[in-house]
């Protein structure tokens, strides 16, 4: 049996398949597939200072191996998350990452200043991706604002934190040393693209808002990519999201610099992918005869 | 072809859901748009109630990518077989209705909370791919004793399907749009839905949109009670992708989780 175990800063992964913010719930609904506890972490889908409805219908795009999501950060608040979701997280014997949304720098600090109370929570994932009110773009997408949020929220938090890259920029290796700057512990990359679709027949726009988040295989090169790059420009680990959808596809990531991944859009269609993931992971291992996952890490 | 009717139980309370690869055993043309696709489980199937769906995943399948939700049209439980009724409408329909018999298909099912039981005597309406959930509702109506009748409507008599295996449970009418068969004209200019608070305590309705809203304008009129089975784009379709919401007086719910099937009363822009 090959080590499967990798560390992300203080966080031990008994291996090193996580589940992506969005696309698990809370974990609570996988319970009838297979034990949760298995997996080396859960991400659980965006908590934000307030309540949040998202956006409007229809909200969802199938496209070429892919999907456009225009969910909007749809959540209940920090409030109804202590009170509701928190109890049921804490039956999960694995490593809980919550997802954290704002739309200022004050409500990401008001909700990881909550989280950071909070026993079995074991690590936040800033989603930088939100727009910031104050100029309507993106915190991600310019580094002076990337890391101004994360030496706000990092002097509040004082477990492990994770920041979630938009891969909407320029330059992903300049964003992730402002975000290693800023205190990061880990990186986290990539979230959904910008993208579109369009219905030719009515001449309509297929999502409400227009434009949305594309997931799924129809990433994966470019998420490759922005991993292999941001993981060569910092010294903190990364971890890689984007079109995973089996073990080969979490090697290649593994490969490519990430020291954990992310399952995120499969589950909509195997609910079991990161469980398989996992074993998949491990059949490469043994194939191979490398009896440690952590060496695949970079090894190109 | 009649399957005996399993005790169905009254309360229609969600069960856990399964992951199963299912073989198709019969796929039937009905017509040339429709089809039905009759799987058999290796394993006990879970029970399924009345409006409750299926997640299909299209075998080898370029052309789609998620998974397609289905009704579930019969379960029978000694054979333990499910049955959907598909109309092609796209690339996944098509798919699926091109599949020989053999052919493994993996499902995801029971989803979704299906209709709820009715104090006396109610009106199914079913228009075109919308009779799909009713076959399994008149059986369950039937074993609990209920009294109903059901409106069958479509826009060419290529949309009524099955007349003879809903016949079997009610008393049963139809409305085409072109008049070729039952009554001419929409769904809901059938005398039935003339007053039908002086017959009926509940509507329950499957169909296209503008169908169901007009039945429900029709309820709301006749101050009956109404149970919609809504259709909208899923991802996954338990749940957690929070893709499929729709309005309700408790703000967005997801209609895979919290649906397909809605009183009409908790749906905002309903009345
Ligand atoms: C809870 C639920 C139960 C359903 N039950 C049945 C059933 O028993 N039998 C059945 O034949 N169909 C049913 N449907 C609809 C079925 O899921 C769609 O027709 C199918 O997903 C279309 O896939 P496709 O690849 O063939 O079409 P696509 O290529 O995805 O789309 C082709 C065209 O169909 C339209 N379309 C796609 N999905 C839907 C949808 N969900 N509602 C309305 N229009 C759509 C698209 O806008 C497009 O114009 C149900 C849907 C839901 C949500
Ligand atoms: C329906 C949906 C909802 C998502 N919600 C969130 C979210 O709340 N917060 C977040 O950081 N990322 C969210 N994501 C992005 C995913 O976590 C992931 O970064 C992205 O989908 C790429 O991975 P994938 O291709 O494996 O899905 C969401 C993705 C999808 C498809
Ligand atoms: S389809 Fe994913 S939540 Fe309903």
């Amino acid at each position: 049996m090959p080590n499967l175990e990798v560390n992300i800063h203080n966080l031990i992964l008994k291996n090193p398949v996580m589940t992506a913010s969005g696309t698990f719930g809370y974990g609570q609904d996988f319970g009838d597939f297979y034990d949760v506890s298995k997996l080396g972490g859960i991400v659980t889908k965006a908590v934000s200072k307030e309540p949040r409805q998202g956006n409007f219908y229809p909200r969802m795009a199938e496209t070429t191996s892919g999907m456009l999501n225009a969910v909007g950060l749809q959540n209940k608040g920090i409030d109804n998350f202590e009170s509701v979701i928190y109890p049921e997280l804490k039956k999960i014997n694995t490593n809980i990452i919550i997802n954290v949304a704002g739309h200022t720098v004050e409500d990401y600090v008001y909700v990881c200043e909550r989280l950071n109370q909070l026993d079995h929570v074991h690590a936040i994932e800033l989603n930088i991706s939100c727009p910031n009110v104050k100029d309507g773009m993106a915190f991600g997408t310019s580094c002076p604002s990337a890391t101004a949020l994360t030496i706000a929220v990092r002097k509040v938090y004082h477990k492990t934190l994770i920041v979630k890259l938009s891969p909407n920029v320029t330059s992903i290796a300049e964003i992730a040393k402002a975000v290693e700057d800023g205190g990061a512990d880990a990186l986290s990359l990539i979230n959904t693209l910008l993208g579109m679709a369009i219905d030719a027949e009515k001449r309509k726009t297929v999502l409400s808002t227009a434009m949305g988040g594309l997931s799924g295989p129809a990433i994966k090169p470019v998420a490759l990519r922005m991993v292999y790059q941001a993981s060569r420009a910092v010294s903190i680990p990364v971890i890689g999201i984007g079109g995973i959808m089996n073990g080969i596809d979490a090697v290649e990531f593994l490969l490519a610099g990430a020291s954990a991944v992310q399952v995120g859009t499969a589950n909509f269609i195997n609910p079991n992918a990161a469980l398989e993931t996992i074993t998949g992971i491990e059949d490469y291992l043994n194939r191979h005869s490398i009896n440690d996952v952590n060496e695949l890490i970079g090894m190109l | 072809m009649n399957y005996p009717v399993k005790h169905l139980k009254m309360k229609n309370l969600p069960m856990a859901k399964v992951t199963h690869d299912l073989q198709l055993i019969e796929n039937r043309q009905l017509n040339p748009a429709y089809h039905l696709l009759i799987f058999k489980s290796s394993v006990a199937i879970p029970e399924v109630f009345p409006g409750q769906f299926a997640e299909l995943l299209t075998p080898d399948s370029a052309a789609t990518f998620l998974r397609r939700p289905f009704s579930i049209y019969n379960a029978d439980y000694q054979l333990n077989t499910i049955q959907f009724i598909v109309k092609i409408v796209g690339n996944g329909t098509k798919k699926l209705c091109q599949l020989s018999t053999g052919a493994i298909v993996n499902i995801i099912y029971p989803l979704g909370k299906g209709f709820s039981i009715s104090e006396g005597k109610s009106l199914i309406v079913g228009g075109g791919v919308g009779i799909a959930p009713m076959y399994l509702l008149s059986k369950w109506l039937t074993t609990n004793n209920r009294e109903f009748d059901i409106l069958l409507g479509g826009r060419t008599e290529a949309d009524i399907i099955n007349v003879k295996e809903f016949s079997e449970y009610g008393e049963l009418d139809i409305t085409t749009e072109n008049g070729k068969l039952g009554q001419k004209g929409l769904i809901t200019t059938h005398p039935w839905l003339k007053d039908p608070g002086s017959v009926y305590s509940r509507i329950y309705t499957c169909g296209p949109e503008a169908m169901m809203r007009a039945v429900a304008r029709i309820a709301i009129a006749s101050q009956i009670s109404c149970e919609v089975s809504l259709e909208n784009t899923m991802a996954c379709g338990f749940g957690v992708c929070l893709c499929c919401v729709v309005a309700t007086d408790k703000g967005n719910l997801c209609v895979c989780t919290d649906g397909p099937v809605f009183n009409i009363n908790n749906l905002k822009g309903w009345d």
